[in-house]
């Protein structure tokens, strides 16, 4: 039981910090700043993520033949503990930490020469088709139809809030192929160009005020069957694999350590009754619980890495990740909604962040809004709680 | 990297939970805190031929040299067991502190006996007024020729009853409050001018209350006034020790919840069924999670003498008040009417959680604690 790194491993980390450093010049750190709600993410991704790549760094979690680093478990830690002190964000991710496993994992050679190098030089940009309007954690039970033609499919139906969609160049979706047995067997898993005759892209507005969400029709989109990843029928298992990948980055450690710290300091900048509001008892208290949690969640990842890294299947604690850091998320984002107070309630864009004099306020409130859909994508909460239940305490 | 226990730790908990397998059977464990002081003094000579109680001494004076993952692994087998036994007063506060202050003399003459399973040992430093603060101190200690002469009162002294030595915090000067001016007496409870007052925590385990009228000590543990310090460092390896322990009755209560969703059946199935109760016990079982994972990063933290240390052990003394009493509420819950009853285990591990919340200062103390020192780190 050591969780000491070795004189490599610090070298590493002096490496990483390094590279940030000088990668995230005072330019591409300001358009990196709160790029969560911009509506410039893909111009502010694009340059970073080539720099990443520049560095050998976009995918390291990648298999070395495509383009991935052989690192230890705790350099992906290192790593991504660095990038997240630096303020540097992790790749979008519905290329290269989505699709790709599943297209070098379940796809052709074609496939892979053709895709996995425009995604570590972001390329091409990727969206996920999954949630239908029917099918939202019931997701098998998805009606999206490719009927095939030939070396075609005939693409009809609609996908619903996929994010991404107005800046990507290809969606990976669930398509169903046979209606006729068990509803997870009937699926397939379908690359498809946004730019196909047919696929139409209409906007969802949401609370946050952040254009992020879409609604994706398809209309007689003909889509050729060499964009099927493995066989047909099984994308319900190739999915479902994924989730594995997911699992490892889900938590958001580094990110959430990183907001933390920079509530504490909005925190202590605010006066209430003459005092800091760190040193208010009651937000002391709620600020300690979530710092507390967070802790207990960075050595709750070291134990699923440790446990990966050593070949074993992931332990029972994986489980947790998702629903644990989405919560700590979310509360990250109340205490920041809270710190800014009066002015966490002004619509924002009728007054100037100087005029406003809490210039947090804006991205906090987006942010908070934007944060209330972390529970309730990628499984909600409660789905969560089904999956362990059943899986781990074999309820 | 790793979370790996050592050949030798995993044969130490092997070892330990053997002897609870074949000795802490629930009816087992009731017959044994019905004895005198609370334990079995068979028992204790059975944890000295194991080698148990040499754990955390030096091998100069019969000890194993363990660190504090050795102390995990024996404390959390000794909480999934519910073991009565007073390894915490007298191995690890006691002898901790002997270990950490005491004269090679005393060293020599006091921890071969605690080893051979021969010596009980308490540390004596609550007040009545004192309530987590460790350095509020009314007890005095006046120098009387090359004697020091000790009176007051201490409360809650963990296995004051069976101690035969005593090791007291007492102000050799300064104000109620101050952590300068304490320091470590070494007492015989049978000296006179002790008067000792035994009595049951809710757990069945005993403590007890104190008084000092005029008590000449045999000695002072460590430097005079460096009794704040040496309880400090002492107090933050019980507290890891405690966290340990209320981990593994953490899980063995979570285990028979789930199984008791398992068997028992409502409405013709099995209550466990039911989504209300499924979510309940996942919240259970990730306030278990979220214990190990702290205990581990202190662990590390401490044998590593990292910087982090401090900090990673409040946040998990926090947690394992804040967890242990959700799963201990929890598992009364779930447990319905059997739940209530003597019948089952459930109330005596729930009890055994709400001790080690308030042990060396419960959540909201250590929270306050936490808070102030990462203010201060800014």
């Amino acid at each position: 039981m050591d969780t000491r790194f070795t004189d490599e491993e610090l070298a590493f980390q002096t490496e990483v910090r390094q590279f940030f450093a000088d990668t995230l010049d005072e330019e591409l750190r300001g358009r990196l700043e709160g790029v969560e709600a911009s509506p410039n993410l893909k111009e502010a991704m694009l340059d970073y993520q080539r720099r990443l790549n520049a560095k050998g760094w976009m995918a390291p979690g990648w298999p070395v033949e495509y383009g991935g680093q052989d690192w230890s478990m705790s350099q992906h830690f290192i790593f991504n503990a660095e990038r997240g002190k630096a303020g540097a964000p992790a790749p979008i991710p519905f290329g290269v930490t989505m699709v790709a496993p599943v297209i070098y994992t379940y796809g052709t050679k074609e496939q892979k020469e053709r895709f996995l190098p425009r995604i570590l030089n972001s390329d091409d940009w990727w969206c996920q088709g999954y949630s239908e309007s029917g099918a939202g954690s019931d997701l098998a039970s998805l009606q999206c139809k490719a009927q095939r033609e030939g070396d075609e499919y005939v693409v009809n139906g609609s996908k619903i809030w996929t994010s991404f969609a107005q800046a990507a160049d290809w969606i990976f979706c669930l398509v169903r192929t046979d209606n006729s047995g068990r509803k997870q067997d009937g699926i397939s898993f379908l690359l498809i160009d946004m730019t196909t005759p047919g696929v139409t892209v209409s906007p969802i507005e949401t609370i946050d005020g952040i254009y992020h969400l879409n609604e994706v029709h398809f209309d007689n989109a003909r889509v050729p069957v060499d964009n099927r990843i493995g066989e047909e029928g099984k994308g319900w298992t190739y999915a479902k694999s994924l989730l594995v990948y997911e699992r490892l980055s889900i938590a958001e450690v580094a990110e959430s350590k990183r907001n933390l710290a920079q509530l504490r300091e909005l925190a202590r900048a605010e006066v209430n009754g003459g005092h800091s509001l760190l040193d208010d008892a009651v937000f002391a208290r709620r600020l300690a619980e979530v710092e507390i949690d967070l802790m207990a969640l960075e050595f709750t990842e070291l134990r699923v890495l440790a446990s990966a890294a050593e070949g074993g299947v992931p332990g029972p604690e994986s489980s947790l990740l998702k629903l644990q850091g989405t919560t700590i998320q979310q509360t990250i984002q109340e205490l920041r909604m809270d710190v800014a107070g009066y002015y966490s309630q002004t619509l924002q864009g009728n007054l100037s962040a100087s005029q406003l004099g809490h210039d947090f306020a804006d991205i906090a409130q987006k942010l908070y809004f934007r944060g209330r859909a972390s529970s309730i994508y990628g499984g909600s909460d409660e789905v969560q709680k089904n999956v362990t239940a059943k899986h781990v305490l074999g309820l | 990297m790793n979370f790996n226990l050592t050949e030798e730790q995993t044969m130490i908990q092997d070892s330990v939970a053997r002897f609870v397998q074949d000795n802490y059977a629930f009816d087992q464990r009731n017959a044994t805190v019905a004895l005198e002081h609370g334990f079995s003094l068979d028992h204790w000579q059975q944890f000295a031929e194991l080698g148990w109680l040499s754990i955390p001494f030096a091998e100069a004076h019969g000890g194993f040299d363990g660190g504090p993952v050795d102390t995990m692994v024996i404390m959390q087998e000794f909480g999934r067991g519910l073991v009565s036994e007073p390894f915490l007063p007298t191995v690890l506060l006691f002898g901790g502190l002997l270990k950490a202050g005491a004269s090679e003399d005393v060293k020599n003459a006091l921890i071969p006996q605690i080893v051979a399973g021969e010596l009980q040992g308490a540390f004596a430093f609550l007040e009545r007024q004192s309530r987590y603060i460790i350095s509020d101190v009314r007890t005095r200690a006046r120098r009387d020729g090359v004697n020091w002469v000790i009176n007051g009162e201490k409360v809650v002294v963990l296995n004051g009853g069976a101690a035969q030595k005593l090791l007291v915090l007492a102000r050799s000067s300064g104000e109620q409050s101050d952590e300068n001016g304490l320091s470590l007496f070494l007492v015989d409870a049978f000296a006179e001018g002790v008067a000792s007052t035994g009595y049951r925590l809710t757990d069945g385990r005993e403590a007890a209350n104190i008084t000092f009228n005029n008590v000449t000590a045999e000695a002072v543990i460590g430097g005079l006034g460096e009794g704040y310090g040496l309880t400090s460092t002492v107090v933050d390896h019980a507290l890891l020790a405690v966290a340990a322990d209320a981990l593994g009755a953490m899980e063995s209560l979570n285990a028979r919840t789930l199984e008791y969703l398992k068997t028992r059946k409502q409405f013709g199935t099995h209550i466990g069924s039911f989504q209300a109760l499924q979510h309940r016990m996942v919240d259970m079982f990730a306030a278990c999670e979220n214990t190990k994972s702290l205990l581990y990063r202190a662990v590390c933290a401490m044998d590593a003498g990292d910087e982090d240390a401090r900090r990673s052990l409040l946040a998990l003394k926090f947690m394992v008040g804040k967890a242990g009493r959700k799963i201990g509420g929890e598992g009364i819950q779930m447990h319905g009417g059997m739940g209530m009853t003597e019948e089952l285990p459930v109330g005596s591990y729930v009890k055994r959680l709400m001790i080690a919340n308030t042990l060396f200062g419960d959540a909201d103390h250590q929270q306050q604690r936490f808070s102030a020192l990462v203010s201060e780190a800014g």
